[in-house]
């Protein structure tokens, strides 16, 4: 009886064990599979588009916005051009540079040939070493930076460069003499805001003006502005610089309402995709200046027919994010006519042609800006809106 | 003036905190365990209301009413699937659990609402603020009614814990498990109570959390779940006036110390203050003496 | 009498299986991925993640010292790792002068396990002082105070030496000066100097500082600690030195591992080392079964991996990740499955006995849940 037992209970971790590795060959074969799998299917060959961005956690929505965008654009090009086609593989990296590094991996893996992202700065700096030890082309859509492509050939910027915005607005501020007194709020946790703050302190003191009130937090979960705002009001700020993105842009409107602060904010960026939160109350937004590439209520034909396809397929308004990396795809896309690029080119063929591509004979015309061209350095130079927000929409100044 | 600015300011954040975190020491106090999804029910509490404002049109009592069904049943079935059939072994193995849970929750929330961040309008949007001191003193409503909310919440536990049959059950519970099952004491029901009332909280908090701060986003319950978790612990995990108290005076020491000392360094002074309390009353400030037998 | 001789016998024996599987484990897999590699056998994901899955690997077999072995819950371990990476690229930076690639990780590795080690005693004096979910609130109230002091280190490097201050501002460097840490951006531009092999020594040496420790007269002192405190204390042992031989020596094993693990990668920021990694090892103990060394080596390597694995179920990724991890804690831990998997391990080892668990009796268990 004893021995049918034991033979019994070892029967059944046999059987358990069977199962463990029966899942663990499904699941290799499945990753084979997916590997596999579209070479196979689409028929046709295919030029390969990576993609990198967080599509969970706290920056998925950036992530979710590139991804969108870049997606519309390819489906758009393989519609319309039917001997040349891209095929996009987005991979998620949490916005973690251990994550990134192995989503780019795995796209090596899957054959990548172009580039996109990546989305966010500490994983793209982490990347982009990565792609000019191997020589594959990256142009990211909002990594802005100038760690991205210090010292990298082959990383390219299609967003306005931290320095770059953060000289600009200061610039506006003076000539346009916008504000009396000046408090900056940043999240110095971040890259993006802080590169913004240092390069526009560093104009305004060279115009003779000085920042009354800096205020900083270190996490866009952040929820409580209550010090930030009470500092700027009893400093007496009459406008408030937010380098910073959307997200703790609201609730700092929200809550500055609330104490009935009301001075003029100027925003960046960043600062685009805040009218298009769902329950957002556009009154506490209403007298907002910010600088963006990107006007969605533009009469522009080609960004209202983005726009179109964009809340029809995924039913909100498109942010900067998405036209960035819409005009990635199609900035992909110029190149690869130009340079004849094909899903035969080797990655680190197209990554030479590329490079020669954009730093000599670009020209882009896209949803961000118009003719836009490339420095060595793999740096944007486009020319950025001031727009003021009324009446729930974008209005040029 | 601007002191006591700051001070509202660490009142409305307190409160917010104090809110959460009698959900957890309820929790910790009956069933002895770390509920680290804690913060994430508050997320789902608080996307469900937001959508019975927006999509559903429901006045404000019927959708906290809906959110705090919503978030037992949530609290109920979470229990079961997951902290059920590991009763009784390493605590560990709970709090990874628990952990796996909360991951579960968020990446739920995200394939459900999506990523981009929601608005939620206040509950209290049509009050006005108490302005004292000729507007230079303003006191929003939420901040008043978290606290008077916080409050009900705080005593009604308390009269239910030491009052009814079923309080009294979970608090035998509490004392000694096997002890309490040997007087008869069905330990499971009392566990899955616990839950139940705790989930049901984490709705109201969810609500409160996001009238005072409105962004709604699955990681949303994720860090005021962390420092709640550590509010409890500083008044005494198990302790339901002792989470009030933790919650309020955390809230403000986080304030002042972004105000008069350093943004960067805020939760660092406020860990750093949780532990100086714990060095000096290892079981925080009012929290029950352990002794320990041979 | 005969039987009891025979099982310390066997627990000897047990040991020294215990720790040759320990190391066959590694030495093997080091082997045979050594092998794949130079055919060209293995993917790029899988080879982009063998030097974090070292890094991992040490770091839970360090944990499972202070968790399983010592029996206090650290919810901190990721503060010692960032202490250990960020001093670790900081000494790589200094030294970049030096001839050779590994003498420069050599030192970074060394120096991030000096300062962490530093840290350890620092925090363990007063975190061992509490017990049960007392001591572990307070090691994550410590792990996030690491990682926040971090957000405001900058720190230098130009001809006339380091410079270290708490802002931007502190900082005047000359024109071949350059930043090496910038605050909450950490370190940009780092010359990736970790290779595999480097982080296979690494593991072997964690294993040996280890499982050495594990069994030598302080080991088993550390393990009456944890089993009964009031009994071990009472025969004469000091509960503080022996628990915080355990607690320093996981805190050096784990700044090892972050400097391992910063110097793969060209940049490492302080958020990094945030609570979830901290959670992220723990669960790899915890998997891997408390006090168990070679557990922790499998579950580290598996859940690394398992979350790239799951890519192809893209939007779905992270909830299966998540509900695999809930069917695993189940599976592993209920009551009913545990005494159907204990009895047949037991006939089990009657016949080949493995692996020994370091695991504290069951009802020791229960006690740590409760701070009664």
């Amino acid at each position: 009886m004893k021995t049918v037992r034991a033979h019994g209970v070892k029967g059944m971790l046999k059987r358990a064990l069977a199962v463990v590795m029966a899942g663990t060959m499904v699941l290799s074969m499945a990753a084979c599979g997916s590997e596999a799998e579209p070479a196979a299917e689409s028929g046709s060959a295919t030029v390969k588009i990576g993609g990198i961005g967080p599509l969970t956690g706290s920056a998925a929505v950036y992530g979710n916005a590139v991804y969108h965008g870049a997606q519309i654009a390819v489906d758009e090009i393989n519609a319309k051009d039917p001997n040349f086609q891209f095929e996009l593989n987005f991979q998620d990296d949490e916005n973690d540079a251990e994550k990134a590094v192995n989503a780019y991996q795995k796209l090596k893996d899957w054959g990548v040939q172009l580039l996109l992202g990546t989305v966010t700065t500490t994983p793209c700096v982490a990347v982009s070493a990565e792609t000019f030890a191997d020589r594959v082309f990256e142009l990211t859509p909002s990594a802005s930076s100038t760690d991205v492509t210090k010292g990298k050939d082959n990383v390219f910027q299609l967003c306005f460069t931290d320095p770059n915005q953060g000289t600009t607005a200061a610039k506006y501020l003076v000539d346009n003499n916008l504000g009396e007194k000046i408090a900056v709020i940043y999240n110095n946790a971040d890259a993006y805001s802080t590169g913004i703050y240092n390069a526009f302190t560093a104009e305004l003191k060279k115009s003779g003006k000085d920042v009354v009130y800096t205020g900083t937090f270190s996490s866009d979960d952040n929820a409580d502005f209550s010090v930030q705002l009470t500092g700027a009001q009893s400093a007496g700020a009459d406008l408030v610089f937010m380098p910073i993105y959307y997200t703790p842009a609201s609730m700092i409107l929200a809550q500055a309402s609330k104490m009935n602060y009301a001075p003029t904010f100027f925003g960046v960026d960043g600062m685009d995709g805040i009218l298009a939160m769902e329950g957002f109350n556009k009154d506490l937004a209403e007298n907002l200046m910010l600088m963006t590439p990107f006007n969605p209520w533009s009469k522009d034909e080609k960004v209202a027919a983005f726009v179109k396809t964009y809340e029809e397929k995924y039913g909100e308004t498109p942010n900067q994010f998405a036209a960035d990396a819409y005009d990635v795809v199609y900035a992909f896309y110029a190149a690869c006519q130009a340079k004849g690029v094909t899903a035969e080119t080797p990655a680190s063929d197209a990554c030479e042609a590329f490079v020669e591509y954009f730093t000599t004979e670009a020209k882009f015309d896209g949803l961000t800006g118009k003719g836009m061209t490339w420095g060595t350095n793999g740096e944007v130079s486009k020319d950025p809106v001031v727009c003021v927000i009324q009446g729930g929409i974008y209005v040029d100044r | 003036m601007t002191a006591l600015t700051y001070l509202t300011g660490g009142l409305s954040l307190g409160s917010v905190y104090a809110i959460i975190a009698l959900g957890y020491t309820m929790v910790y106090g009956i069933a002895k365990m770390l509920n680290f999804a804690h913060g994430d029910v508050i997320m789902i509490g608080g996307y469900v209301v937001f959508c019975t404002f927006t999509y559903m049109n429901l006045p404000v009592w019927l959708g906290l009413l809906l959110g705090m069904v919503v978030c037992t049943v949530l609290g109920i079935v979470i229990e079961k699937l997951a902290y059920k059939p590991l009763r009784g072994t390493s605590s560990l193995a709970v709090l990874i659990t628990a952990i796996g849970v909360s991951y579960f929750l968020q990446n739920a929330a995200l394939l459900v609402f999506g990523s981009a961040p929601k608005v939620f309008t206040s509950m209290f949007a049509k009050a006005n603020n108490i302005e004292l001191a000729d507007g230079k003193l303003i006191l929003t409503p939420e901040t008043i009614f978290t606290i008077l909310i916080c409050v009900l919440i705080m005593i009604g536990l308390q009269v239910f814990i030491t009052k009814t049959k079923m309080g009294k059950a979970m608090r035998a519970v509490s004392e000694d498990n096997d002890a309490a099952r040997l007087m008869g004491i069905n330990v499971n029901q009392a566990i899955s109570t616990t839950f139940a009332i705790g989930s049901a909280l984490a709705a109201v908090a969810g609500v409160l959390l996001c009238s005072s701060y409105p962004t709604l986003m699955p990681t949303t319950g994720a860090m005021p779940g962390i420092k709640a978790f550590t509010a409890a612990v500083f008044g005494g995990i198990g302790s339901i006036p002792g989470a009030m108290v933790g919650g309020l005076i955390l809230g403000i020491i986080e304030i002042l110390s972004r105000a008069y000392i350093s943004t960067e360094l805020s939760d660092a002074i406020v860990f750093g203050v949780l532990i100086v309390v714990l060095l000096v009353k290892p079981t925080g400030l009012l929290g029950r003496k352990i002794t320990e037998k041979v | 009498m005969n039987t009891l001789m025979k099982m310390t016998k066997s627990n000897m024996n047990q040991y020294k299986r215990s720790a040759l599987w320990s190391y066959g484990i590694t030495i093997a897999g080091f082997v045979i991925v050594s092998i794949m590699v130079s055919a060209g056998l293995i993917s790029n994901s899988l080879q982009g993640q063998l030097v974090p899955i070292c890094a991992y690997i040490s770091l839970a077999v360090s944990l499972n010292l202070v968790v399983g072995i010592s029996g206090e819950l650290s919810l901190g371990h990721a503060g010692f790792m960032a202490i250990g990476a960020f001093s670790g690229v900081i000494a790589a930076t200094l030294f970049q002068s030096l001839p050779f690639l590994w003498v420069k990780l050599v030192i970074a590795i060394l120096v991030g396990g000096l300062f962490a080690g530093v840290a350890g005693v620092i925090i363990g004096v007063p975190v061992l002082r509490l017990r049960g979910d007392y001591l572990a609130i307070v090691t994550l109230a410590f792990g996030e105070i690491i990682r926040n002091v971090l957000n405001v280190i900058y720190v230098g490097l130009d001809e006339k030496g380091l410079q270290v201050s708490t802002s931007m501002d502190g900082i005047h460097l000359s024109e071949q000066g350059s930043m090496i840490l910038n605050g909450p951006m950490g370190a940009t531009g780092v010359t990736k100097l970790s290779t595999f092999f480097a982080g296979f020594l690494l593991v072997m040496f964690t294993l040996f500082v280890v499982l050495n420790l594990i069994n030598s007269k302080h080991g088993r002192a550390i393990m009456a600690m944890r089993d009964n405190r009031i009994a071990a204390e009472s025969v004469g042992l000091s509960a503080t030195n022996f628990k915080m031989t355990a607690f320093v020596t996981g805190a050096i094993l784990a700044g090892m591992a972050g400097a391992l693990f910063a110097l793969n990668y060209s940049t490492v920021a302080p958020v990094k080392f945030n609570f979830n990694t901290s959670i992220f090892i723990l669960v790899f103990v915890v998997l891997g079964g408390i006090g168990n060394i070679t557990g922790s080596i499998i579950s580290a390597a598996v859940l690394t991996i398992l979350p790239e694995a799951l890519r192809q179920f893209s939007d779905y990724r992270m909830l299966t990740y998540a509900i695999v991890l809930i069917i695993v804690m189940l599976a592993t831990n209920n009551p009913q499955l545990k005494a159907l998997t204990a009895a047949a391990s037991k006939q089990f080892k009657a016949k080949f006995s493995r692996t020994r668990v370091y695991k504290r009796p069951q009802k020791a268990d229960e006690e740590m849940g409760g701070t009664k």
